[in-house]
């Protein structure tokens, strides 16, 4: 007698909250996501504090390469808005093309970010360094795992979930924008963390 | 209100606009982050160089939020939802960094051990252990 | 709505009419999107550890009532080994996993789980006349990262080392550093692995369950006209959703202490055995207290509002009139939820804080207790004029009203700083938190388990079996919990493996540990006879009808059990939750669905 369960205001929204049921819950799982984050800056601040000396960011990280993350990261935020314009615009192909930018940019950042782990194993700075270079593996650490977290989820938007495109075309752009909009959180993020740990100056 | 329509891109030069702008702020990000790195470089001192570097990456991030997550045009439940987390986290760095601060017989470097403690435990166990240990730069 | 005779033939000729029925048995079963079966797995999952949990206590308390004498039963003592029980007598490192593991197994692994997982998942979507719950595919995975860090948290037992044993609390120093051990997975470590996925596993129910509540209300079911379960679960649901995250980053800083040496709550000239301990030191042990408590205290409060739900629906059904003070425990549990963000440094009291800062959060505890307050007084002027029917479920709810204000007014003492000084560490403290969490909490969901049984399996759970089950646990669980603030009174403090016996001014309350264990192994002995009734009801139970307690509620307008898609035509809603006795009405009840006049 019934079909099978179709749960409402997946593709359309809902007429008195105005929205669609994913982007509320990735504002909300972003909302979570500000505390997790949080909680570690409130630690950076708190440890610094209480610290008698801090280390200058400078002089053990790498600026530059800190700075040409930024830039990859920003550029991929503005291919992923676009990758969703292309689909609110019906153009598939565009899609494809900014998504596959996106994931490109993506994976730029995690190759330098290897590369600067590396170097740090290399001069003996690990996590028993000190309390500073272990909230800048932390803090990087788990900032690289969301970035990677992303690159898996728009890697399937990408490919396999793009077939939704031809089913259910309004609910595949959503997906899209909900991607976007995680991918943009993560960037946020990096926007923080970069002058915190990169930048400051020591104590 | 404008920006909302340029948001909806469902007017055909509006969706135009709104790639402009798109464009316009990756740009100002980029920027911006030249500018903050800049200004690390010269020596502004402790607080002043953190007040500066934080005002330039909430402008970065809100550029961020408002434009690339369409923030700047989301309905009441996203800003409620976000003012309520808002108000959470303030609460948790504020009253962390006050208990912190509001110590009883607070000295500089309060994450040591007292001297007295770790010379008693010493004592009784005639051990020939390290003093005060500064951690590692 | 007629009330026939449904028969139960499982969800096989329910699902037969519809697509969900063309499923293989796994993906029906073992890997559903459905709500009510997720909500079901969790519901036996979360039993299952409540059941081990309180297994664990059962054992500590024979050290308790008999320190240092073997136990009574050599094929238990030979099971658990010559390390943890070295001639029968219990390891102290024992004692201390047994404290540590039965805090978190109670807290993490079933209550949460059952309140929330369990009669949230199954529960909430049928409330409000949706289909299922926004993330049907997210809600599966949810149950499943929360089996495998079940699973995790139990294995840990059998790590080098023991399992985690530095209380449910975790506090460094202590917690970094033990169990001492060579090898790389520790208890402790595997601990935080566990709570890692625990976390994520509530942290994307909660996003499932607000977006839920949120969008897929019927129509007609505005805000107001929510049943007050439904308001339980929404504040719950915001509480983990914000309160979770910090915890899970300190536990991943206490990972990385762990596994590669840092120092994030390690205080440098730390000295260990007698020698310094070989790290960077710079960190703060305060720092790991005050994220976990961020967490934990907004945790008591998830542990509680379900149980306040439960109570709300079963006291208005029972009374057969409308709850008194909706709206005020609406704002209430809103505001309680709020207020449980600034309260957490009440447990903290003793660690050296400031006066100003002691001030502010005993402050906003004593804030706290209004809601809370309100809340019960609304459900007691429930009653008053009521034409109360006292069926099990009705029992566990009335009894429930008490043993919560038991709990939290001896919360109020631990609340003042001042007072909280001779009482913190204390069994005082034990005793308050068991009275909200197990005559609590744990009757609420006994009550939930007997009052929505007839919906989910279309019987009826014998009643005399039930009133045993009752009257059984009210009697024993007093008889555990309210010596407890004796004790501490006297001053004998909580995680000592020998109950107090080798301190002096505990010396004349030593006797109540004997009557405490005697009364836990009798409560455990009277929880058989609630799992006989419960096995022995799903397979041959007295057949129910759809609406057995007349309800007016949602759920009960659905077939029984409910099928696939819950609700064969999508209800409109055209009144409020509680419209019980209405003047000039045909019945003592109007459903919400039905329009008027009918």
């Amino acid at each position: 007698m019934s079909a099978a369960i179709e749960i409402p205001y997946n593709s359309t929204e809902r007429p008195d909250t105005g929205l669609y049921n994913a982007k509320l819950g990735v504002w909300l799982f972003l909302a979570s996501e500000v505390m997790l984050f949080g909680a570690l800056f409130s630690s950076y601040v708190l440890l610094r504090t209480g610290a008698q000396t801090w280390e200058h960011g400078a002089e053990i990280l790498s600026v530059p390469l800190g700075t040409i993350n930024t830039f990859v990261l920003i550029a991929s935020s503005v291919t992923m808005v676009f990758s969703w314009a292309s689909l609110q615009a019906k153009n598939l192909a565009r899609f494809k093309l900014f998504m596959g930018l996106t994931l490109l940019c993506a994976l730029v950042f995690l190759v330098i970010k290897g590369f600067e782990y590396r170097a740090k194993f290399e001069h003996g700075y690990l996590p028993s360094t000190s309390t500073y270079i272990a909230l800048y593996f932390v803090l990087t650490g788990l900032h690289g795992l969301h970035v990677i977290g992303g690159v898996i989820v728009n890697s399937y938007l990408w490919g396999p979930g793009s077939r939704m495109w031809f089913t259910d075309p309004q609910r595949f752009t959503n997906r899209v924008e909900v991607a976007g909009l995680y991918w943009h959180f993560v960037d946020l993020v990096w926007i923080f963390l970069f002058p915190t740990l990169y930048l400051l100056p020591g104590k | 209100m404008i920006l909302k329509d340029i948001m909806s891109a469902h007017i055909p030069e509006a969706a135009g606009k709104q790639k402009t702008i798109y464009i316009a702020v990756g740009a100002a990000l980029m920027v911006g982050t030249i500018v903050t790195v800049a200004a690390a470089s010269v020596h502004l001192g402790i607080v002043v160089g953190i007040i500066v570097a934080l005002i330039i990456a909430t402008v970065k991030g809100s550029l961020v939020a408002g434009y690339f997550m369409h923030l700047f045009s989301e309905k009441k439940l996203i800003y409620a939802v976000l003012a309520l987390t808002a108000v959470f986290v303030i609460a948790m760095f504020g009253l962390i960094l006050s208990s912190n601060a509001d110590q009883q017989g607070r000295q500089h470097g309060i994450f040591q051990v007292p001297q007295r403690h770790v010379e008693l435990h010493h004592k009784a166990t005639a051990a020939s252990a390290s003093g005060k240990g500064e951690h590692v730069p | 709505m007629a009330q026939t005779e449904t028969h139960f033939h499982g969800e096989a000729a329910s699902h037969a009419a519809d697509h969900h029925g063309e499923l293989p048995f796994w993906r029906k079963y073992v890997f559903s999107t459905d709500h009510k079966v997720i909500g079901l797995q969790y519901g036996f999952t979360a039993l299952c550890f409540l059941f081990f949990g309180f297994c664990l206590v059962m054992t500590m308390r024979w050290q308790l009532a008999y320190p240092g004498q073997p136990l009574p039963w050599a094929w238990l003592a030979k099971l658990l080994g010559d390390t943890r029980m070295p001639g029968g007598i219990m390891a102290p490192e024992f004692y201390n996993q047994l404290g540590a593991m039965h805090g978190t197994i109670m807290v993490f692994l079933g209550v949460v789980p059952l309140a929330v997982g369990a009669f949230g998942n199954y529960l909430v979507p049928l409330q409000i006349g949706a289909q299922d719950m926004a993330f049907p595919k997210l809600n599966m995975s949810s149950y499943w990262v929360y089996l495998i860090g079940g699973i995790i948290m139990l294995a840990s037992f059998f790590v080098p080392g023991g399992s985690a044993q530095s209380g449910w609390t975790s506090y460094a120093p202590l917690a970094n550093i033990t169990p001492m051990s060579h090898s790389l997975f520790t208890g402790q470590t595997v601990w935080l692995i566990g709570m890692v996925f625990l976390i994520t596993s509530s942290l994307l129910g909660s996003v499932n369950t607000i977006t839920t509540i949120v969008q897929l209300r019927a129509k007609g079911l505005t805000w107001m006209r929510l049943p007050f379960f439904v308001w339980s679960q929404l504040v719950t649901g915001f509480l983990l959703l914000l309160a979770f995250p910090p915890l899970e980053a300190a536990g991943i800083m206490q990972l990385v202490d762990r596994l590669f040496g840092s120092s994030f709550f390690l205080p440098s000239g730390l000295v260990v055995g007698g020698k310094a301990l070989e790290v960077s030191g710079g960190g703060s042990a305060l720092l790991w207290q005050h994220l976990f408590w961020f967490l934990a205290h907004p945790e008591v409060y998830v542990l509680i509002l379900p149980a306040m739900g439960i109570v709300a629906e079963i006291v208005a059904n029972n009374t057969r009139k409308p709850l008194w003070g909706y709206k005020s425990m609406v704002y209430s549990a809103v505001f309680l939820g709020f207020m449980s963000f600034i309260v957490w440094a009440h447990h903290m009291f003793l660690t050296g804080m400031g006066t100003v800062i002691n001030a502010f959060f005993q402050t906003t505890t004593m804030i706290i207790s209004i809601p809370s307050i309100i809340i019960l007084t609304a459900l007691i002027l429930s009653l008053w004029g009521g034409s109360i029917r006292f069926n099990v479920p009705m029992c566990f709810a009335l009894a429930f009203l008490p043993m919560f204000g038991i709990g939290g007014l001896t919360g109020l003492p631990l609340g003042l700083a001042s007072a909280d000084i001779h009482l913190h560490d204390t069994y005082y403290v034990i005793g308050h938190f068991h009275y909200v969490v197990a005559p609590g909490t744990l009757f609420a969901l006994f009550a939930g388990i007997y009052f929505w049984f007839p919906k989910v399996t279309g019987r009826r759970m014998n009643e005399m079996l039930g009133r045993i089950h009752f009257w059984g646990s009210l009697i024993f669980m007093n008889g555990v919990f309210m010596p407890m603030f004796i004790q501490g009174l006297a001053g004998v403090s909580r995680r000592l493996y020998d109950g107090g016996a080798s301190y002096l001014h505990a010396e004349h309350v030593l006797v109540l540990n004997k009557v405490m264990s005697h009364s836990a192994w009798a409560l455990g002995a009277v929880q058989f006879v609630f799992i006989i009734n419960f096995i022995w009801s799903i397979f041959a139970g007295r057949r129910s009808e759809d609406n057995p307690w007349q309800s007016t509620t949602l759920e009960w307008a659905t077939p029984t059990p409910p099928p696939h898609g819950n609700f064969p035509v999508v209800p409109t809603v055209y009144r409020g939750p509680y419209e019980y006795s209405v003047p000039g009405s045909k019945r003592d009840f109007c459903p919400q669905q039905l329009p008027e006049g009918a």
